[in-house]
């Protein structure tokens, strides 16, 4: 089956970005399809590249990096959402004039036109949130 | 486009209320994106979510919190082609509100009825 995946709340604080990913993998590994990955709301904190976790706990963020790069996964982050939580790519640093930009190997931004491509290119919408 | 010739049924299930989280206006901005996509698009509206289209919202910063007041565009969602929106019965008694305490024209739908249109639908986004 082809499975889309929204992801709407930030890591560690909550459950959904970790059940998001073991669906993922758990999917995955059973042959399906993961057509995309969308972060939204508070879930474009996953694509944080200066995130750093207790090294004995999870690293929500590589882990991500990890199974797009192994499964050749499209990790998409709402640009909207994401620029009021300031996080931004090179390119949208660039173009806001501001000096850092911290989007995480194997995530892209985009457009909100690609949750809803998601929706209607995909079988099933899975959204984890609050 | 790729996706031309393809008509989902869509449905935005809104249950928080507006301002205390970000999640109503974000959902908002989702439908009118959405809205470009040709697509069969309801909204429902559950729980706390029945306050986004409460009347009389005060959000500026010397009547409010200070916040960016959003009501209007449920208004112009009519504009959008988004013209099938849904409210909760239950939710509406419990809290005390009726039709005309919000911004535009609903359905109401008891339990059962409220099942069967997220049944109907092929893409349900929870905000």
């Amino acid at each position: 089956m082809k499975f889309a995946i929204l992801v709407n709340e930030g890591p560690y604080q909550h459950q959904a970005s970790d059940s998001a990913y073991q669906f993922t993998q758990a999917a995955l590994k059973k042959g399906h399809e993961i057509f995309r990955v969308f972060f939204y709301h508070d879930g474009v904190n996953n694509a944080s590249r200066l995130t750093v976790p207790p090294q004995d706990d999870r690293h929500i963020v590589n882990r991500w990096s990890e199974l797009a790069k192994a499964h050749n996964l499209e990790l998409v982050v709402c640009i909207a959402a994401a620029q009021r939580r300031g996080m931004l790519d090179e390119n949208e640093a660039k173009r806001n004039g501001k000096d850092a930009n911290n989007i995480a190997e194997g995530f892209r931004i985009s457009g909100l036109g690609q949750l809803i491509e998601a929706g209607i290119q995909s079988e099933r919408l899975v959204v984890f949130g609050d | 486009m790729e996706d031309e010739g393809i008509v989902k049924k869509f449905l935005y299930l809104n249950r928080k209320a507006p301002y205390g989280s970000i999640y109503a206006l974000e959902s908002l901005e989702v439908v009118l994106i959405g809205a470009a996509f040709d697509q069969d698009v309801s909204l429902a509206f559950i729980d706390d979510g029945v306050y986004q289209l409460k009347k009389n919202q005060q959000t500026s910063v010397t009547s409010g919190i200070g916040v960016k007041d959003f009501s209007k565009t449920y208004r112009a969602l009519e504009g959008y082609d988004v013209e099938k929106l849904y409210v909760d019965k239950k939710t509406m008694e419990e809290r005390g509100l009726s039709t005309d305490d919000l911004l535009v024209p609903v359905e109401v739908l008891d339990d059962a009825q409220m099942a069967e249109l997220m049944e109907q639908q092929d893409v349900v986004l929870s905000f």
